[in-house]
């Protein structure tokens, strides 16, 4: 049952769909992946420059529905300075909070983040959310590609 | 049709009415629910159709009544089991007018129908250099087998090109024909632009030069009428979850001659007619190429569905279903925004389309808010996407089930789609 569309296609979350932060391709990246949602064919190009082990800069590339590009660059406001650690904690939360109805969520890791809480009430749309975070998992763990199959 | 209550489909005389329609509907019990709290809005016919009364009924019958496996035992239900199964498949030849019912391959659909060509004819003609054509409108399932037959044995595939509207351009597939040309292998009816293709042309200008067709009628099957001789195909293939009948069963037909050249494609029982350690003599056709116990209630299902469908009448339902598409095709064209992908004259009951200012996706999920299930994404058509330069479209696709006024709540679902972002 789909809640009210408004949850889903909140102001904000359509404005980081028009103009996505971040959204281009970095010079100095040290890691990178794509990202193809083979059901919709969205597809994105992550590129991050990791220093030390912090995420230096992070940037994006591609095409796909609103909820994967706003979620791609709420994904690189979020994780830009943070520690991969930091970052793949960011995921796991993201995850849980689209995954699991009652969970106690920790809001402050989340942060902006939490603008896409609505899609758990659209599961055909979870994957769309996610594919910009299992892209960044792929380009930290040197793998290059990365699918929502 | 043995102990039967089985509703039998009423029947129909000239244009369909809304009566008709109307009366049709209450056949399929899916249609009436809400979705989201609104009334659901079927579109998504391409992708699957739904079952009228008389196919759930002629499946649960076969369950209830007369489940045995077929042409196996001597007992009773083995007997009614096997005369329904068979039935089945006498409706289908008649249906396509198929010279007789042995050319009648019952197959999972489409694309074991065109693994079967390719892997069991192709292995069998084809050798390295030789062409297969196809058109660029194909469904995955007609380019892929034969790219990996490629692979395997160097065949080249050559793909007919179309414009802007969606047709092919049909110089070019002329001049594509050559003695290296084995088969053409052409969808009947695209799913991705609704262009329905001049079989007959491609089938004579192949013909011409001794070369067979296969023809994916996965999408015209349900909607247009098909006489096989008349259309002059060498192999024809559909689903029959696409033309109201269950899922996981549909039919390969072939030309005699060509069937028997052809070895088997699986093997195991059914498809043998005497086994020894040292040899194995093969059935003929069909049971040639049916290794296994078969989906029994699904032939029977999808005999119940042909005669559903011949119930209401072929060119009936042609008609109806034309005058939907042009209806749509004018409001959907009339509203701001969406540019309709698929505008060839001769097209049948697809209304594909794209708009700059909301993803394919995102449309679907306003849509299906509003009742409306409609296919988004790239239709396993990822070039035909690639042509025209997009990542998806959204498709509506008529049955003739639908309304005017469900065209006109599409429309209303696409204003919200507008109001959302803009
Ligand atoms: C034109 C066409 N060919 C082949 C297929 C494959 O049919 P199936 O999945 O039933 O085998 C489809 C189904 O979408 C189709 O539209």
């Amino acid at each position: 049952m789909a809640s009210d569309l408004s949850d889903l296609y909140q102001e904000i979350l359509l404005e980081h769909n028009r103009r996505p932060r971040n959204f281009r391709t970095l010079e100095d990246a040290t890691h990178h992946a794509d990202g193809f949602n083979p059901l919709c064919g969205d597809e994105i190009s992550l590129q991050l420059r990791l220093d030390e082990d912090t995420v230096g800069d992070v940037g994006f590339q591609g095409h796909g529905c609103a909820i994967s590009r706003a979620s791609a660059s709420l994904l690189t406001q979020a994780v830009k300075g943070a520690s991969s650690e930091d970052a793949m904690a960011m995921f796991n939360e993201f995850h849980r909070m689209l995954t699991e109805p009652e969970a106690e969520l920790n809001y402050d890791l989340l942060g902006d983040l939490e603008m896409l809480a609505g899609v758990i009430a659209y599961p055909t749309r979870i994957k769309c959310a996610v594919l910009a975070w299992h892209t960044l998992k792929a380009a930290m763990d040197g793998e290059g590609i990365a699918t929502t199959e | 049709m043995t102990a039967a209550t089985v509703n039998a489909p009423a029947s129909f005389s000239g244009p369909l009415t809304n009566d008709d329609v109307e009366r049709i509907r209450r056949d399929f019990p899916v249609l009436d629910q809400l979705i989201n709290g609104k009334p659901l809005v079927y579109l998504d016919n391409a992708a699957t159709t739904q079952k009228p009364r008389p196919v759930i009924d002629a499946i649960s019958n076969y369950y209830l009544h007369n489940n045995s496996n077929v042409h196996r035992g001597v007992h009773t239900l083995s007997q009614r089991a096997t005369d329904d199964y068979e039935a089945g498949r006498e409706a289908i030849r008649r249906f396509i007018n198929a010279p007789d019912s042995s050319e009648i391959i019952y197959v999972r659909g489409t694309t074991e129908g065109l693994n079967l060509v390719a892997s069991s004819y192709g292995r069998k003609f084809f050798r390295a250099g030789d062409e297969v054509i196809i058109t660029g409108m194909e469904h995955h399932s007609n380019i892929v087998p034969w790219q990996i037959l490629g692979k395997e044995i160097g065949i080249r595939l050559r793909v007919i090109p179309f414009n802007d509207q969606g047709e092919l351009l049909m110089d070019e597939y002329e001049s594509m024909l050559n003695e290296r040309t084995r088969l053409v292998s052409v969808v009947h009816q695209s799913n991705a632009l609704g262009t329905i293709n001049p079989v007959s042309s491609i089938v004579e200008l192949a013909h011409a030069r001794g070369i067979p067709v296969m023809v994916d009628a996965a999408q015209s099957i349900p909607h247009l009428p098909i006489d096989v001789q008349a259309m002059g195909a060498d192999f024809l293939t559909f689903s029959g979850h696409k033309m109201y009948g269950p899922t996981g069963i549909g039919v390969l037909w072939g030309r005699a001659d060509l069937l028997n050249d052809m070895p088997p494609y699986q093997s195991g029982g059914e498809m043998i007619r005497s086994v020894t350690y040292e040899e194995t003599i093969y059935s003929v056709i069909p049971h040639k190429f049916e290794a296994g116990t078969p989906d029994i209630a699904g032939a029977i299902g999808l005999g119940a569905a042909v005669e559903y469908l011949e119930a209401i009448g072929m060119d009936r339902i042609a008609a109806y279903e034309q005058a939907l598409m042009r209806y749509g095709a004018e409001r959907l064209a009339a509203t701001e925004g969406v540019r309709l992908i698929g505008t060839a004259e001769n097209r049948g009951g697809i209304l594909s389309f794209y708009m700059e200012s909301a993803h394919a996706h995102d449309i679907g999920t306003i849509l299906d808010a509003e009742g409306i299930a409609v296919r988004t994404g790239h239709h396993c058509a990822q070039p035909v996407m690639a042509r025209y330069e997009i990542p998806a479209t959204v498709r509506a696709s008529l049955s003739f089930y639908n309304t005017t006024e469900e065209i006109d709540t599409l429309i209303k679902g696409i204003d919200r789609v507008i109001e959302v972002f803009g």
